[in-house]
């Protein structure tokens, strides 16, 4: 097996170190890191200058769609995760709106070892809270908690557990093997047929509206149930302004929840429907510049834990029709940190830098998932998950040249800062010079 | 005029010239032969893929009176149900010859689609699409009231200083959106009135006023028009107990009934996009009246229609004698 001897990078706290990758951990730091290497009997160094390059712990997704199994055109567990890697990604949960739905033990298994023999990046599949996400009744919880997948996040993602009862049934029940409801907070009465953001750009376009209450409603709700049963509870890309504001009263009042936002909604608004592209219908919708700037303010002071990219790839022709025809969703894994650095790092105005990054798009995340041995410090002992940036870079998306199987990114030919240089996850480069290490290469 | 996709598009100017354009259409239709030779060997398609047989029958009439070849395609649902998809079905259109394509369509937006997206090169008039436009609609209006309104027929005017009251169902109309849009762009001073739940939130943002009261509306506005909308009366019984609570309860409150058509200025037009639901928006005393320009914006309908497709399709060559 390869060792990396990585020189002359910078941690997310902003000193400059070397770091010794060796069977699948950290081995050294510092001056260590060359004095190990060079001691190594038998192994083979591959060095990596990294100066000027900014180490990060490998970055964790706790919403990712990897489609597999059963639609297999859009992406796969192999495709997804090899984006993910290019992205800097050593772990993402595979939500559990597949083709049988992921509400039991052999479906969440299979996805789960899909990803050990692909390789790419660890997968956590995410078992559905009810089953066939029908919001009817309690899906084998803990039958998949206790798999080979270990399931920890729950979530009928797509769907709301809107049943008030079966909400709190699933927060409490959970509890025995410290898993998390992640909700989809959308009050389905609110939102029939709804397409866009209720506001001022949806009574011009004549499309039906999706009130930002209707998310509020249901986080306001969920908090207080997980305060009466004394549960965590998580909540999926939050996107209002109102939204921000409830999570930060729960949290002042010691309520156990934890928030996501996505890249899209931190950059995106309304506005770009204006032409009817289907490439920015997403759910929860892109809202209006207020609610991007409150939730970057949520995320800044903390009321927002962690960024989550909700990755969602579609074919072509479910984008290529009319608005209202068109799938809901957005592609991310290999865009959110760029995104991420342009919306927050990048701007002076704000205090949040590399070790924000750090905390929300890798050890929160892990946390909140209970992925162990993931977003971890980059220290001596722990294990090798590394992702090496280039925060000087600056790149075009090209939908086309992304290596997730679909097309359906909304920053198509936008400029973007900060490349993934390399992705180490447990040991193995899966990315190197920004290329994807396919097999034998690696 | 590349395409007429939404009111909203047309500049002061542009409109002006579609009135006058069909000004001069309209002066045609009195003739003994109707049919003007000025769209010969072009091929209008009519692509609709929700039932309007007025507005088919509209472009159709209009076509041909100019001496285009006209394909009706009647696709009942969509893609949004099944079928082949909208993209498909228009390139199947072009390779067909169509060198205009006149849409109607459920989905907000699928005109635009239509015309932007790249897969087709032909010009896209929209006919009509879910709740966001319906521009040859708002441009027929204002022929009709800019013809009683101003000044020696209006020739080359706009509707500067006219008020109009447009009641109804403004959530869900594209006649009220394409009105708003287009009436602003000509000057006029636009009050739309409904009850609150047929009102899209951010319409407050629109260049017009709002009111919940038409017979104040009717006192404060001494209207030069009124355009009573039509109501669907499956909006009663609608998710949520309905938009209103009974079609008797409508009719007291927003309805065009003998008092307030007595209430009106003695000018005021009544207008009506059609099919009217007689005894529920509007009263026969008002439909029937000699001030109802109902049955005439059916035949403005046709001149206008004429003028869009004229000025899409051979617009460069200046106005037809």
């Amino acid at each position: 097996m390869t060792d990396y001897l990585i020189t002359g990078a910078q941690l997310p706290e902003g000193s400059i170190t070397d770091l010794l990758l060796a069977d699948g951990r950290i081995a050294a730091t510092g001056s260590d890191a060359a004095d190990m290497a060079g001691a190594r009997a038998g192994a083979q160094v591959h060095r990596i200058d990294a100066h000027g390059l900014v180490a990060l712990p490998g970055l964790v997704d706790l919403h990712t769609h990897l489609r597999e199994p059963g639609r297999e055109d859009a992406e796969t567990v192999a495709s997804g995760t090899r984006a993910a890697a290019v992205g800097g990604f050593t772990c993402v949960h595979a939500m559990a709106n597949t083709t049988p739905v992921a509400d039991t033990a052999g479906v969440v298994e299979q996805v789960w070892r899909l990803g050990e023999d692909a390789g790419w990046a660890q997968v956590r599949p995410v078992g559905a809270v009810t089953v066939g996400l029908a919001g009817e009744q309690l899906a084998e919880l803990g039958a998949m908690a206790s798999s080979a997948a270990r399931v920890r996040v729950f979530s009928d993602d797509g769907l709301c557990v809107h049943d008030p009862v079966l909400m709190r049934r699933a927060l409490e029940y959970v509890k025995a093997f410290d898993g998390v409801v992640a909700q989809h907070a959308q009050e389905p009465r609110l939102t029939a047929g709804a397409l866009m953001h209720e506001g001022i750009v949806s009574a011009e376009l004549g499309l039906t509206g999706w009130p930002a209450v209707a998310e509020e409603a249901i986080i306001a709700r969920d908090v207080l149930l997980a305060e009466h049963v004394g549960s965590r509870v998580h909540i999926c890309h939050l996107s209002t302004a109102g939204s921000v504001d409830i999570v930060r009263w729960a949290k002042a009042r010691g309520i156990q929840v934890t928030a996501e936002v996505t890249p899209h909604h931190l950059m995106l608004t309304d506005e770009a429907i204006r032409g009817y592209d289907p490439q920015f219908k997403v759910n929860p919708p892109l809202r209006t510049a207020e609610d991007v700037q409150a939730v970057r303010d949520g995320l800044e002071d903390g009321t927002i834990d962690i960024v989550a990219t909700d990755h969602a790839p579609h074919p072509s022709e479910d984008k290529d029709c009319e608005f209202a025809a068109a799938a809901m969703g957005m592609t991310g894994l290999e865009t959110a940190l760029s995104v991420v650095t342009e919306a927050m790092v990048a701007d002076d105005s704000r205090d949040f830098g590399w070790q924000d990054l750090a905390r929300t798009m890798s050890a929160t995340p892990a946390r909140i998932g209970r992925v162990t041995g993931q977003g971890r410090p980059l220290a001596a002992g722990e294990p090798a998950h590394v992702t090496l940036v280039d925060p000087s870079a600056r790149w075009t998306v090209d939908p086309a040249g992304l290596r997730t199987a679909s097309e359906n990114t909304p920053f198509a030919a936008r400029e973007l800062p900060a490349r993934v240089m390399a992705t180490f996850y447990r040991g193995v480069a899966t990315v190197l010079d920004g290329q994807p290490q396919d097999g034998s290469t690696r | 005029m590349r395409h007429l996709l939404s009111a909203a598009d047309l500049s002061r100017e542009e409109a002006i010239t579609v009135l006058d354009t069909a000004a001069t259409m309209a002066a045609t239709q009195s003739r003994e032969i109707k049919k003007l030779p000025a769209l010969r060997g072009l091929t209008v398609v009519n692509l609709f893929f929700e039932d309007s047989t007025r507005t088919r029958i509209s472009f159709e009439a209009a076509a041909k009176r100019l001496s285009a070849d006209v394909i009706n395609f009647a696709a009942k649902g969509s893609s949004v149900s099944k079928g082949e998809s909208l993209k498909d079905t228009a390139q199947t259109l072009q390779a067909m010859g169509a060198d205009a394509v006149v849409i109607r369509h459920s989905a907000s937006g699928a005109p635009h689609r239509l015309a932007t997206s790249g897969w087709i090169d032909a010009p896209v008039v929209n006919a009509g699409d879910g709740m966001h436009q319906h521009p040859t609609q708002a441009l027929l209006d204002a022929f009709t009231m800019r013809r009683h309104l101003m000044p020696e027929g209006g020739a080359g005017a706009g509707l500067d200083g006219k008020r109009v009251v447009i009641v109804g169902d403004v959530l869900h109309s594209r006649v009220a959106r394409s009105n708003v849009d287009l009436l602003h762009t000509l000057g006029a001073e636009v009050t739309l009135v409904a009850p609150p739940t047929l009102l899209p939130i951010g319409a407050s943002t629109w260049p017009c006023r709002i009111s919940y009261d038409l017979d104040a509306a009717i006192a404060e506005q001494a209207p030069d028009a009124i355009m009573m909308l039509r109501v669907q009366r499956e909006r009663m019984s609608s998710a949520g107990g309905g938009f209103f609570p009974s079609a008797a309860e409508y009719s007291r409150r927003y309805g065009l009934d003998a008092a307030r058509f007595e209430a009106l200025p003695g000018h005021a037009l009544i207008m009506h996009p059609g099919p009217m639901n007689r005894g529920l928006e509007i009263s026969a005393r008002a439909a029937d009246s000699d001030r109802s320009t109902i049955v005439e914006q059916v035949a403005n309908g046709v001149a206008v229609r004429m003028a869009v497709l004229y000025l899409v399709l051979a617009g460069n060559e200046g106005t037809p004698s």
